[in-house]
C-alpha cells in the first residue's frame, strides 16, 4: 500500500533501461514460453481467489429448498438434467426485511463517520507532524508508531468500560469513536510520511506567498495529498465496514451493522444459507463500489513538474 | 511600495551549534540589485532565507523599509522569492500558480485576471496559462517562478539561485531578462549565486561570500579591479587570477618582483597606488596576474626593456574563438590560497608536490601558438596584484 503513495517524485520519473540489441535463442525461447505460462497462471490464480465470491453469488440466487438439498457447484453440474433453479426472491426478501435493511443502514452510519473523521483528524495531525516544529514533536510521533503495534483486543474492555462510564456503550457513536481511536495512528503515519515527501520549497513558497498555515494545508497540501488520502479512505472503509469484533462488542441490537446481524442468522447445520449468502454478497457490493470509484485517484506522479 | 533591505551584524548559528552565517552587515538600498556570490556553503543562501523569514535569525537584526522584520513571520515580510527549485503549485496551473498569491490575500478575481494577464504578457507566458507545470520545459516553469513573484509587486525580491536549472544558453537568456525586468520595475533585488558571470553581469552591487563571512561588497568593476584579498580575487574573473609566491625587491624608484627565474618590473605608478608596497621590500608576497594581463609577446608587439615578460613552453592552448586560453608552467612557487587545497581535497588528490605553477593567459586570437613550443608572454606590469601571503589582504595602503 505504501508502494502507492510513498513513491518519491523524482524516482517515479526514471528513464527505461535501454534494451539490448540482440538476446541469446535461449533468452528467447524463456520468454516465448514464460509470457503465455504467466498469464495461465494468473488467470488460476484470479479463478481460485474468486471461487468463494461465485458461490456466494450462486448460492444467494438459489431458493431455501435447494440450497437445503445441494451443494451451489451443482448448478453447473446438473445443468443439463435438471432445470437450474436460479431466483431473486432471496434479495427481495432480503430488502423487504426491516431489521436487515437497519442493519445494513446502522453500517453505513458507523463505516461513513469513521472514514471521514479518522481522514481529517489524521491529515491535520500528519501536517503538524511533518511541517510545524514543536517541542517533543519526535516523540509524540514515536508514540503514534508504538500504538500501531497495540491490538485492538486488548483495548476492548477497558474501552467498554469507559463507554459505558459517558454513556455511549451499545450505540453507534461508541463503535465509531473506537474505530476512529484505532484507525488513527496508521492514519497519521501514512498521511506524515506522504506529507515529509513533498518538498520543503513547495510549503516555503507558499508561506512566502502569503499563506497561513491552515491555507497551506487546505490549498496545497490536501490537493497533492489526494492519492494518499483515497488510498487512506479505502482501507479505512474497508475495515470498519468488515468488522465483526468491534462492532460485536459495542453494539447494541439496534445499532448492531450488517456483519453483526448476519452473524446472528448462523444455525448450526447452515439451514438458512439462501440468508446469509445474499446477506453478504450485498455487504460486499459497498465496498466494491467504494473501492473501484476511489481507484482512479490512485494517480502517481501529481508532483511531477513542481519542481527543478 | 519598494523598500530597502538593512542586514546588520546577522549571524546565523543552527541548535547544533553549526555556525553558517557570521556577523553579517549589507545594507541594500532601495531599488538595488544585490548579488551575494560565494562557494557553495558559503552561507548565502542562509543569508537570503534569513531575509525572506524561512529561517530564524540567531543574531543581529534585518530591517525592511526600516522595520525590524526579525519577529514577522514570511508571510507578513511583503517580500517574494524565487526558488532555486521553482516551487510551483503541481496541481494548480500556471493561471492558478502565479494567482496563489494574489488569491490569498482576497484580491478581487477581476483584478486578479488583470495582474496575471499583464505579467504573462511580460514573460511571455500567455499561450501557456491554462496548463500544469508538469507540462512546461524549463525557462517556462522558471518564468512561471518569476511571474508568481512579479505579479504581487512586493517590497523586495529574493532569487536563490534562479537559473542553476536552466541549461547555458537559455540562461544566459533569462539572465537577461530578469536584469530587463527588475530594471524595468525598480525593485529591491537580493539574488544568491555561486556563478561569478551571473554575479558580475547582474549586480549592481557584488558581496561576496566564504565560510559564512562577507569578504567584500563592492561594485562588479572594483571587485574585478580592487579585490580586497586573495580569496575574492581568485574567485572573480574566469579563468581565476594567476597567484605566485614572489620576492619583492626596491631600488629608490624602480622596483621588481622575482619569482624561479623570472623577473617582472614593478612600475612606479603600481608604487605610487599601492605605497604599502614599499614595507615589502626583501620580503615574499603573493603576485596576481589575471590571464588577461597577459598577451604572446608576438602579438603585443616588441618588447620594450625593462621586464615585463616571461618565457616558457606552451603545454595546454585552448582555442575558444574570440580568445585562445594558453596553460604554461614557470618554476615558481604556487601560493596556497585555501580554495586552492579545498579543491585539491575535494578532487582526492594530494596537490602538486614541490615548485612549479602552471599559469594560464587568455591571448588574442591571432596569436600562432602551438602546444609544446617556447613562448615569451608579455604581463601588462600596470595591473599587477599584491597579496601579503600572512593575511591574504591585499596590500594597498
Amino acid at each position: 500500500m505504501t508502494s502507492v503513495v510513498g513513491t518519491p517524485p523524482a524516482v517515479a520519473a526514471r528513464p527505461p533501461a535501454p534494451t539490448p540489441p540482440r538476446r541469446s535463442v535461449a533468452a528467447r525461447v524463456v520468454e516465448r514460453l514464460a509470457g503465455p505460462a504467466v498469464r495461465v497462471l494468473l488467470v488460476v490464480i484470479a479463478v481460485f481467489w474468486l471461487m468463494p465470491v461465485l458461490g456466494l453469488l450462486v448460492a444467494s440466487l438459489r431458493p431455501e429448498s435447494a440450497n437445503a438439498g445441494s451443494g451451489w457447484w451443482t448448478v453447473f453440474t446438473e445443468v443439463f438434467t435438471r432445470p437450474a433453479e436460479l431466483t431473486l426472491a432471496n434479495y427481495g426478501e432480503l430488502l423487504s426485511d426491516r431489521a436487515m435493511l437497519g442493519s445494513l443502514w446502522n453500517t453505513v452510519l458507523i463505516a461513513v463517520p469513521s472514514t471521514v473523521l479518522v481522514v481529517v483528524i489524521g491529515s491535520l495531525a500528519a501536517y503538524a507532524l511533518a511541517w510545524i516544529s514543536f517541542p517533543g514533536r519526535d516523540w509524540v510521533m514515536t508514540g503514534v508508531v508504538a500504538l500501531l503495534v497495540v491490538p485492538v483486543q486488548v483495548a476492548l474492555i477497558p474501552v467498554a468500560r469507559l463507554l459505558g462510564a459517558v454513556g455511549l456503550y451499545g450505540s453507534i457513536a461508541g463503535v465509531v469513536l473506537f474505530h476512529v481511536g484505532f484507525g488513527l495512528p496508521f492514519a497519521v503515519f501514512l498521511l506524515r510520511n506522504f506529507f515529509v515527501g513533498i518538498p520543503r520549497d513547495l510549503l516555503e513558497a507558499a508561506r512566502m506567498d502569503g499563506g497561513r498555515e491552515l491555507m497551506i494545508f487546505w490549498r496545497l497540501v490536501l490537493p497533492i495529498a489526494v492519492p494518499a488520502l483515497a488510498s487512506l479512505a479505502i482501507f479505512q472503509f474497508l475495515w470498519v465496514w468488515n468488522d465483526l469484533l468491534v462492532a460485536l462488542v459495542f453494539a447494541d441490537e439496534g445499532s448492531a451493522p450488517i456483519t453483526v446481524a448476519l452473524r446472528g442468522q448462523l444455525r448450526q447445520f447452515g439451514a438458512n444459507v439462501d440468508v446469509l449468502a445474499t446477506g453478504a454478497f450485498v455487504s460486499m457490493f459497498v465496498p466494491l463500489v467504494v473501492f473501484f470509484s476511489f481507484q482512479r485517484h490512485f494517480v502517481q506522479g501529481v508532483l511531477a513538474g513542481s519542481t527543478k | 511600495m519598494v523598500a530597502g533591505i538593512e542586514i546588520d551584524r546577522v549571524g546565523k548559528v543552527y541548535a547544533d551549534g553549526t555556525r553558517a552565517v557570521c556577523d553579517l552587515t549589507i545594507d541594500v538600498m532601495d531599488g538595488e540589485f544585490l548579488v551575494l556570490v560565494g562557494p557553495s556553503g558559503c552561507g548565502k543562501t542562509t543569508a537570503l532565507r534569513m531575509v525572506a523569514g524561512l529561517e530564524e535569525i540567531s543574531e543581529g537584526e534585518v530591517r525592511i523599509g526600516g522595520e525590524v522584520v526579525n519577529r514577522v513571520p514570511a508571510r507578513d515580510r511583503d517580500v517574494a522569492m524565487v526558488f532555486q527549485s521553482y516551487a510551483l503549485y503541481p496541481h494548480l496551473t500556471v493561471f492558478d500558480n502565479i494567482a496563489f498569491g494574489l488569491s490569498l490575500r482576497k484580491v478581487p478575481k477581476a483584478t486578479i485576471q488583470r495582474s496575471v494577464a499583464e505579467v504573462a504578457e511580460v514573460l511571455e507566458l500567455t499561450e501557456h496559462l491554462h496548463r500544469k507545470p508538469r507540462n512546461l520545459s524549463g525557462g517556462q516553469r522558471q518564468r512561471v517562478a518569476m511571474g508568481r513573484a512579479i505579479v504581487r509587486q512586493p517590497r523586495a525580491f529574493l532569487m536563490d539561485e534562479p537559473l542553476s536549472n536552466l541549461d547555458a544558453k537559455l540562461r544566459v537568456q533569462m539572465r537577461a531578462q530578469i536584469a530587463r525586468i527588475q530594471r524595468d520595475l525598480g525593485v529591491t533585488t537580493v539574488y544568491v549565486t555561486h556563478d561569478q558571470t551571473e554575479a558580475m553581469t547582474l549586480g549592481d552591487r557584488v558581496a561576496v561570500m566564504r565560510g559564512g563571512v562577507l569578504l567584500q561588497i563592492a561594485s562588479p568593476q572594483e571587485l574585478y579591479d580592487r579585490p580586497r584579498n586573495m580569496l575574492v580575487a581568485g574567485f572573480i574573473g574566469s579563468p581565476a587570477m594567476n597567484m605566485v609566491g614572489a620576492e619583492l625587491a626596491l631600488d629608490g624608484e624602480d622596483a621588481s618582483v622575482t619569482f624561479g627565474g623570472h623577473r617582472l618590473a614593478v612600475p612606479a605608478s603600481v608604487l605610487h597606488r599601492r605605497p604599502a608596497l614599499r614595507g615589502y621590500d626583501g620580503r615574499r608576497l603573493a603576485v596576481g596576474i589575471r590571464p588577461e594581463d597577459m598577451e604572446d609577446a608576438e602579438v603585443a608587439g616588441p618588447v620594450v626593456p625593462g621586464g615585463d615578460t616571461l618565457s616558457s613552453v606552451a603545454d595546454l592552448v585552448e582555442a575558444m574563438g574570440a580568445d585562445v586560453m594558453v596553460h604554461f608552467p614557470i618554476d615558481a612557487e604556487a601560493v596556497r590560497t585555501e580554495d586552492i587545497e579545498s579543491l585539491e581535497r575535494d578532487a582526492g588528490g594530494v596537490g602538486h608536490p614541490g615548485r612549479g605553477t602552471v599559469l594560464v593567459g587568455r591571448f588574442s586570437p591571432r596569436t600562432r601558438i602551438f602546444e609544446g613550443q617556447p613562448t615569451t608572454v608579455r604581463v601588462d606590469v600596470e595591473n599587477l596584484h599584491f597579496f601579503d601571503l600572512e593575511t591574504g589582504t591585499s596590500i594597498w595602503h
